[in-house]
């Protein structure tokens, strides 16, 4: 499930980009030093195949409803974890461009989510390993299918996380947590199986196909456990500092606007409970004393003394729809202005 | 038109991102930094945020009126992805029911205001990105990414991928089309089958891309892929730019929407 930039806040989408980056960057070096040309194209064609073979649907057996490939696995297995990654990340920009799926600013957290767990986490630690020389067609099934399962996992994990951080959702971590975790472990089974499929369809009908594609990839460099787990802690801890830099710089998204709008760290009166979160929403709502066009005692003491209904009396609210109202007219009239005049021009 | 045929109807952005009016001359580069920058200042409004948010909605309107974009299309466009930002930020009336004002006696929760001013991010966000797509031609995106110093390897297999996008989308049509005449009713489409055709279409995929590589070698291909068409970053971009700026930094800062308002009910008063 793609993370959507309306649900991201600015840290984190900024924290997420900069570490899909830093992983885009590394895999370009990685792949530059000993390129074989043949790589390019090779990439190139291999993302539009995954694109294109997401338009075959196929129904998931036992529940009538239909699912298709995500790819992130089979492009790792076939390409090897760096080509993997970028063509991966070029799938998910396409798509983020074409059919807005996510968004740009989302794009980061997907590429990390999609891209960055089956290639440089799942590959190496659980399908390699798994898989062995890849002769076996048992072998492959199990592989597959435990490192998609475990790809998808980390991936919805990962959605959770973003959405939690970013604070723009009510759910609750927990909730959200057992919403996600067993949707993806259905889906994952799933494209596991089609995953196996494919790839020991194409090793028995063109066995040399293999071959020829291992040859011409980069070789990786010996993968150990340590140097996953050294480098994953390493990302954590820089996300980790990135994100209590900010969280410790902006409060939180609230809090930081009625900093910004009261000039106050705290509000004075009400510590406790709801109807300080209340008049947080109130604070927030209401306009600045500082724009006021006629400062207007009388509506500030109502303000004071009425804590149980607040927000609509101070008329604050409003002012906000009538705004909103008058600029977007505004808006619709620029915009109809603007195509008047060029159809008239036009003719 | 079905669901599928909708979603990947991706030729008709194509074509719309090769006309030629004010929008679609100014540099890719510009338009990327600008996109960019209006996403960020869109999402840095925070959860309870409206009214703020409304003059924003001049940047999208701005870009589909002068650069001739059909008005149709792109709201389609944005409703068929929304059902994920719709999913998640419906749970948010549903547990935040705090009210926060009374507006012709309907009680308004807080967990409403979130909700729509997650759908609106939602429009504004996914239209930016589609009217980016949509003015400014996918090569010449590569390109401004390209300028702006993003890996060439990148690049150009992001520039491969797109042009191969369509002949294997073709590809799959005619595998699709081939075992719907074969099939009655649901056989056919279970995932023996299915894992099948899409090995049968990696196989000619890997085929193909044999083919692109030796005929690219005949044409002396080195590793890069170089643009012909020439851009160049003109006067009209440096103003395109520093006007967004400006009008992101006045309607990010100043609560224009909220003076407005008071502005107009302390005059009728």
């Amino acid at each position: 499930m793609h993370m959507a930039d309306a649900l991201l806040s600015p840290a984190v989408g900024a924290t997420f980009w900069a570490g899909t980056l830093a992983a885009i960057g590394y895999a370009s070096k990685k792949l530059k030093e000993n390129l074989d040309d043949k790589m390019i194209p090779l990439m190139g064609v291999m993302g539009a195949f995954i694109f294109a073979s997401q338009m075959i649907n196929f129904t998931i057996p036992g529940t009538g409803s239909s699912g298709h490939l995500g790819g992130g696995m089979i492009l790792a297995i076939i390409l090897g974890p760096y080509a993997a990654l970028l063509a991966m990340a070029s799938v998910l920009t396409v798509q983020a461009l074409f059919f807005a799926d996510g968004g740009l600013l989302a794009l980061g957290c997907n590429i990390w989510n999609l891209g960055i767990y089956p290639c440089f986490l799942v590959y190496p630690l659980i399908y390699k390993p798994m898989a062995g020389d890849g002769k076996s067609p048992q072998r492959i099934l199990f592989a597959s299918l435990a490192s998609v399962v475990l790809a998808l996992q980390l991936g919805a994990f990962s959605v959770v996380m973003e959405t939690v951080l970013s604070n723009k959702s009510e759910l609750p971590f927990g909730a959200f947590v057992l919403l996600m975790q067993p949707l993806h472990l259905a889906i994952g089974m799933v494209e596991g199986l089609v995953t196996a499929g494919v790839i020991s369809y194409v090793r028995s009908a063109r066995p040399e196909l293999s071959s020829s594609l291992a040859a011409s990839r980069p070789p990786e460099a010996s993968v150990s456990l340590k140097n996953v787990v050294v480098g994953f802690a390493m990302l954590t801890l820089i996300t980790g500092g990135a994100l209590s830099w900010f969280a410790s710089t902006h409060p939180d998204g609230l809090e930081w606007a009625i900093q910004k709008v009261t000039g106050k760290t705290e509000l004075v009166e009400q510590k406790h409970g709801i109807a300080l979160v209340l008049k947080d929403i109130q604070e927030k709502t209401a306009i600045l004393p500082d724009y006021n066009f006629k400062p207007d005692a009388d509506a500030a003491k109502r303000n004071e003394k009425a804590p149980a209904r607040p927000g609509i009396e101070a008329g604050t609210s409003v002012a906000g729809i009538v705004g909103a109202m008058i600029v977007l007219g505004f808006i619709l009239l620029i915009g109809l202005g603007i195509k008047t005049i060029r159809r008239r021009h036009r003719q | 038109m079905s669901f599928d045929e909708e979603y990947f109807n991706i030729g008709r952005l194509d074509r719309l991102s090769y006309q030629d009016t004010v929008v679609h001359r100014l540099d890719p580069r510009a338009k990327v930094v600008c996109t960019l920058l209006f996403l960020f200042t869109v999402i840095s409004f925070p959860k309870y945020e409206l009214a703020a948010l409304m003059p924003f909605f001049l940047f999208p309107v701005l870009l589909t009126t002068l650069g001739d974009i059909p008005v149709k299309f792109l709201l389609k466009k944005v409703a068929i992805v929304s059902p994920f930002a719709i999913f998640i930020g419906i749970f948010n009336p549903i547990l935040d029911t705090r009210t926060v004002a009374v507006i012709a006696g309907v009680p308004l929760s807080a967990g409403w205001l979130s909700f729509l001013s997650i759908l609106i991010k939602f429009t504004l966000t996914i239209s930016a990105a589609l009217l980016l797509i949509a003015t400014t031609s996918f090569p010449g995106i590569c390109h401004a990414l390209r300028r702006l110093g993003v890996p060439a390897v990148f690049v150009s297999q992001l520039l491969f991928l797109y042009r191969y996008l369509f002949v294997l989308m073709e590809e799959v049509m005619r595998l699709v089309r081939a075992r719907d005449m074969r099939s009655f009713g649901n056989r056919g489409s279970g995932m023996k089958v299915v894992a099948r055709l899409i090995g049968a279409l990696f196989i000619r995929t890997v085929e193909r891309a044999e083919r692109i590589y030796s005929a690219m070698l005949t044409r002396g291909f080195n590793g890069d892929m170089p643009s012909l068409k020439e851009y160049r970053f003109r006067s009209n971009d440096g103003l395109y730019i520093s006007l967004t700026i400006v009008f992101l930094a006045v309607f990010r800062f100043f609560p224009v929407t909220d003076m407005l308002g008071h502005f107009i009910q302390e005059s009728l008063r």
